[in-house]
This record gives structure tokens, sequence and C-alpha cells, in this order.
């Protein structure tokens, strides 16, 4: 069945989005205010857009792995040890271009690391990545040797504060590379073997994919997309701290990637819904603190919102459903 | 010998050797004192990995721990220090509110048929969120009750000592293998990990074993901020960040397969423990730097990852048979 393409954007993700920025309108007026200042917009709606690219950044690689039926924990920890390398490097007198390509391949190393041990050595996602997870920390600080190396190089800065086309670089960046991401699976057919080989990975090989190749190319991309996401946090801080860099952002992609409706035993997903939810838990984060709630309700409100979408998509929800459906149906035919 | 036990074996085996190694080093590490303090100091991790050892056999995961440390500490302190009450009732309340969350998490993975790796990560975020509503800062306990059980230990040879909290852990550790070794409950558990749908077909009461994993979960993980309360004398809602990840890569350390239905308690005790050697080594070298911890563990992390893979592939040879089946 095909839907007018406009009907095929109302769904529930950007109904959602419209929720949560209505109600960020209520609660402060001013929050569609966008004002253009220094060749650049500002206003709370860029300020969404420029804070949530970095989840947004990872849940392109995290809707990628979690399709495959894995999960990449590990992501966060890439995030510092791509952070303290690009830094390190420039504070060495490398060029901003040299670090960022070194950054990245640092980045997409520790993905293929992944992608080996769960596609060679077989080992279940979550405890493959928890492995960099653990280490990653560890290694980034080893990099930085400790301390919060801090640089003024003014191309990567750039990375992270500057601006194109009156945007917010980040959320550029992101935009990039969730297109460029979306097309490479949707408009091939490496779209459909992700799938194939999330939703049965032994009948997907047996059908002549090759699994393997594929598993570590998707923890690869989802290195590449961690390894991003740190040279952009570093950036705009202009200092890599291998503690704080990336501290539990992995959960934050991981709920950007379910709000987007991919789902976690693999098989379904979609790319640009997760980048979607990135930016819906990044409104609800701007929206808390410009209506002036305490910081602290953040988590009791992401966790209610986990909880609501769940509940939402679970079996039994989708039972009552349907059981009501029938019912009202028997009520007015008698 | 049994080939169940072998993994269990190799964590012991690692643990003598890196013991042995650490002691050649440093002669000062073979004392009384510092295996007490070992006890001690990882008291609250100890009694953690207890209850993540159960969520893992039954198949699942437990992300929350972490936060009802930190929840648990703060709910205490604010009872203790603002309200006055007894530290004791304290601990009971405290005890009840975690249980109940355990439980409330364990309807939620069983009833809604979601993936504990998700509830539980909700979980955590309530349980912190909780903690940083009570409170933003640390809220210190000054308690006489907290001076009396810092004076509740048992004296070793050697000027060393077990204190109440460390014998605490051992307690629980022991309570803790009698449940999983030897009661129903224990092979309900290791029957829901092994396979959910054969367990069920069993007549395993698979919705009472889950809820009840997670409660006794949670219990733990309370009692653990119970113990960190008592380690600390505060409660701060940042405590224990990170506290589920060392609790994980115990039990993997100490044998348990993470797909469930196949571990021991007694393996994460040693878990524990070669986490506190990493750390006392670390200590007494004192020119290596802090982080060299993370990195030591998550190296030990995979070596016990590839031994797992090797030993439970050697005694199931599926992979070579369907590379033979495609060869022909």
């Amino acid at each position: 069945m095909r839907r007018h393409p406009l009907m095929r954007i109302l769904n529930a993700q950007t109904v959602a989005l419209a929720g949560v920025l209505l109600l960020n309108w209520f609660l402060f007026p001013g929050f569609f205010d966008i004002a253009w200042q220094d060749g650049r917009f500002f206003g709370s709606l860029i300020d969404v857009l420029n804070r949530g690219a970095p989840v947004a950044i990872l849940a392109v690689g995290m809707t990628v792995v979690i399709a495959t039926k894995g999960v990449d924990l590990s992501v966060g920890a890439v995030m510092a040890v791509a952070g303290a390398v690009a830094a390190t490097m420039v504070v060495d007198g490398y060029s901003a271009f040299t670090a960022i390509v070194v950054a990245l391949a640092v980045g997409t190393l520790c993905g293929v690391w992944n992608g080996l041990l769960v596609a060679l050595l077989d080992i279940q996602p979550i405890i493959a990545t928890l492995v960099l997870m653990v280490a990653g920390r560890g290694l980034a600080q080893l990099i930085t040797e400790g301390s919060i190396v801090t640089f003024s190089d003014p191309h990567l800065i750039f990375m992270g504060t500057g601006s194109f086309l009156g945007f917010p670089m980040a959320a550029v960046i992101a935009l990039v590379l969730m297109i460029a991401v979306t097309l490479a699976v949707r408009r091939t057919a490496i779209g459909l073997f992700i799938e194939a080989v999330g939703i049965n990975r032994s009948a997907a090989t047996f059908a002549g994919i090759r699994s393997r190749m594929l598993l570590i190319s998707v923890y690869a991309l989802s290195g590449f997309c961690a390894a991003v996401a740190g040279i952009i946090v570093a950036a705009d801080i202009r200092g890599a701290d291998a503690n704080n860099s990336g501290l539990w952002l992995e959960l934050d992609a991981i709920l950007a990637v379910v709000i987007g409706g991919t789902s976690l035993l693999g098989g379904r997903f979609s790319i640009p819904m997760a980048v979607i939810g990135a930016i819906i838990i990044q409104a609800m984060n701007t929206g808390i603190l410009v209506s002036g709630f305490p910081p602290e309700f953040n988590l009791i409100v992401k966790a209610g919102v986990i909880i609501l979408i769940l509940v939402l998509q679970s079996p039994i929800a989708q039972q009552l459903l349907i059981f009501s459906r029938r019912n009202a149906g028997k009520r007015s035919t008698p | 010998m049994n080939r169940s036990l072998r993994p269990l074996a190799a964590t012991t085996i690692i643990f003598i050797i890196a013991y042995g190694l650490s002691v050649a080093q440093f002669p000062n590490m073979f004392s009384t004192r510092v295996l007490g303090n070992f006890l001690t100091d990882n008291a609250f991790l100890g009694i953690t990995a207890v209850g993540m050892t159960f969520v893992i056999i039954s198949g699942g995961i437990d992300l929350s721990v972490g936060a009802v440390i930190g929840f648990t500490g703060v709910l205490v302190a604010v009872l203790v220090s603002w309200f006055s009450v007894h530290p004791l009732i304290a601990f009971a309340i405290a005890l009840v509110v975690a249980s109940a969350f355990g439980a409330l998490m364990g309807c939620a993975i069983h009833f809604l048929q979601v993936p504990s790796f998700i509830v539980t990560l909700a979980g955590m975020f309530l349980a912190r969120g909780a903690a940083s509503v009570l409170t933003q800062d640390s809220i210190p306990v000054n308690h006489e009750f907290y001076s009396f059980i810092s004076t509740l230990y048992i004296k070793l040879d050697g000027g060393g000592r077990i204190s109440f909290i460390g014998g605490l852990m051992l307690l629980v550790f022991v309570i803790g293998a009698i449940l999983a070794h030897r009661t129903k409950f224990g092979s309900y558990v290791y029957a829901l990990g092994g396979n959910a749908t054969s367990a069920s077909l069993m007549g395993v009461p698979v919705a009472r074993t889950t809820i009840l994993v997670y409660t006794l979960s949670s219990f733990l993980a309370g009692l653990a901020g119970v113990v960190f309360s008592l380690y600390t004398s505060a409660g701060y809602p940042l405590a224990a960040v990170g506290v589920e990840l060392d609790a994980i890569g115990a039990v993997v350390i100490g044998g348990t397969l993470l797909t469930g239905g196949y571990g021991f308690i007694f393996g994460s005790f040693v878990g524990v423990m070669l986490q506190g050697l990493v750390q006392t080594y670390i200590i007494f070298d004192g020119s290596l730097s802090s982080w060299w911890t993370k990195i030591v563990i998550g190296m030990l992390l995979f070596l016990f990852i590839v031994l797992q893979r090797v030993i439970f592939s050697s005694s199931a040879p599926k992979l070579k048979h369907v590379r033979k089946l495609k060869h022909e």
C-alpha cells in the first residue's frame, strides 16, 4: 500500500516531536523565536538542533547496529578516544585536517574491533562492546595522560562551534551523515541485507549474504559515527575530557533509536526516525531547562518517556487495542 | 575434572597466579591487612554482584543497580539526618523501597515482554533522577549507630580485620550460593536462563521467578547502598555511578555465561576479588595511574569472554558442522 508522501511523514515520532515542541512553547512562550545575529541563527530551536547533534550522529550508527540485532555500548568511550586523539594531535602541531582524519580512523578501528568480536568470535554484542566501553575511557586517559587537553586550533574548533549557512556546524554534519547513510542503505541492497541478518543471521548466511563482513562494516560505521560525535564534542568545549566526554551518551543513543521505532530484536529500522528520536530527547532536555524546572527532573522525565513507549509497544497493549476495536465493532453491528 | 567447572577453575587459577606475582613484587601485599581491606573496600560491589549473578543466570541484565545504590544511600541519609529516624528503621524502609522497585521492573519485563536491558535502563534513569530530586548535595550522616557499626570487626592474625560490612558481604555470598545451587528457586533461575520456553513447558513458574530475580537483585543493590552508606557515612545522588558495569564485569570474569543458564556465585566472588587486586596493585605500585584499572579490567573481560568461547565451542561442534555442509 503506497501512501501519499505527505501522509508518510505523519507518524508517531513526528507527532511526538510536535507535541514536545508545542509543550515547550506552552511552558516557555519564546521557544520558537529565532534571531539572525553575526551571520547565524540563534534561538531555542537552533539550540535543540545543535545540542542534539552528537546523539543524532551516534543514533545513525546505532540504528544500523541495532537493526542487525546487536547493540554498541562502546560509543561513549569511542567518543572520548576520538576526541583525545584529535586534541592531542593538534596540540602536538599536526594540522587540524590530519588530526581529524586520524581520529576518524581510530574510531573506525575501534568499531572494527567490536565487529571482529561479534562476527568472528560470535560473542553477544552487549558483552563484546562492553569490553571497549570499560577499557576505552582508560585508553582515552592514556592518550591525554590524565589531563584535559585544551587546544585553540581554529579549524578544529570550527567543527564544534562554527556555522554553515547560518546553521550550527554540528547539526549540518549530523544532517549530511544521516542523508548519506540513509541513501547508502536504502538506495542499494545493503539495507535489505542488514534487515535479513538482523532477523535471522544463519538463514541470511545460507541465503548467500556475507554476514561476517556486513557485521564488521556495521560496527565500523558505528565507531566512525562515534568518532565524528567525539570530535564535535571536543571541539565544542575546546578540549578533550577523557572522563566526561560522551558519558552515558550510548544510553541516549539507544533511547533515540528505540523512540525512532527500530526494533531492539533486529530487523525493521529507520535512520531518519532515530535522528528525530534524538531531537525529541534534546527538545525535552531544553524544554526542562528553559521552562525553569530543575534539571534533576530530566532523568525522571526521560524514564517516564521510555516507560510510556514500552507500554505502547508491548504485545499486551496491542492486544488490548485489537480487543477494544473488536468490541466497538460488535456494538455497532448488532 | 567436571567440564562445567572449567571456567570457574580458570578464574580461580588466574587470581592465584596474579596474586602470587603481585606478592613476588610487593611482599607486603601478602598480609591479612590487605586481604581484610579487599573485603571492606569491595563489600558493596560484592553484594551487588551476587544479585547480578542471579539476573544474568536467568538470562537478563540489570543496569539499574548502581542507581539503586545511589538512591538508597540518599534515602537513608535523608531519613537519618533530616527526619532523625533511627538508622535501622531507615535501612528497613530503604530495603523495602528497593525491593518494590525491583519487583516493578520484573513485572514490566515479564508482562510487557520488553528486553530487560531497556526496562532496567529506564529504572536506572528513574532511580538516579529520584535521588537527584531528593538532594543535589552530599548529605553527611552523623549518628552513634554508624560509629558503633565501625567498631564491629573480627581481628585476624597480623593486624588485619574483617569489618562488619566485609563480613556481611561474605555472608551474602554464602546465602547466595545456597540459594542458587541448593534450592528450588535456584534451579528455576537456571532453567529460565537455559531456555525460557522449555522452562515454562516444564512447569517452572516463569512470572514468579522473573519477578523474584529482579526483586532479589534490587534488594541486594539496596543492601549494597546501605553498606555504601556505612562505608562512606554519607549519601550522594551520584554515588556508585558505573557500578553496574563493575558488577557485570565481575560476574563475567567469574565464569558466568552471559546468555544465561550457566554460572557460579563463587565465581563472582573471585571476579570481585580480582578487580580489587588490580586496584590494590596499582595503589602499591604508586607510579601507575588509576586509568590502568579500567584498561586491565577491560583486558581481563576480553580474556574471559574468549576463554568461555573456546571452552564452549569445543564442547559443541556446531560451527564446524555448518562449515562442512557448505563445502559439500
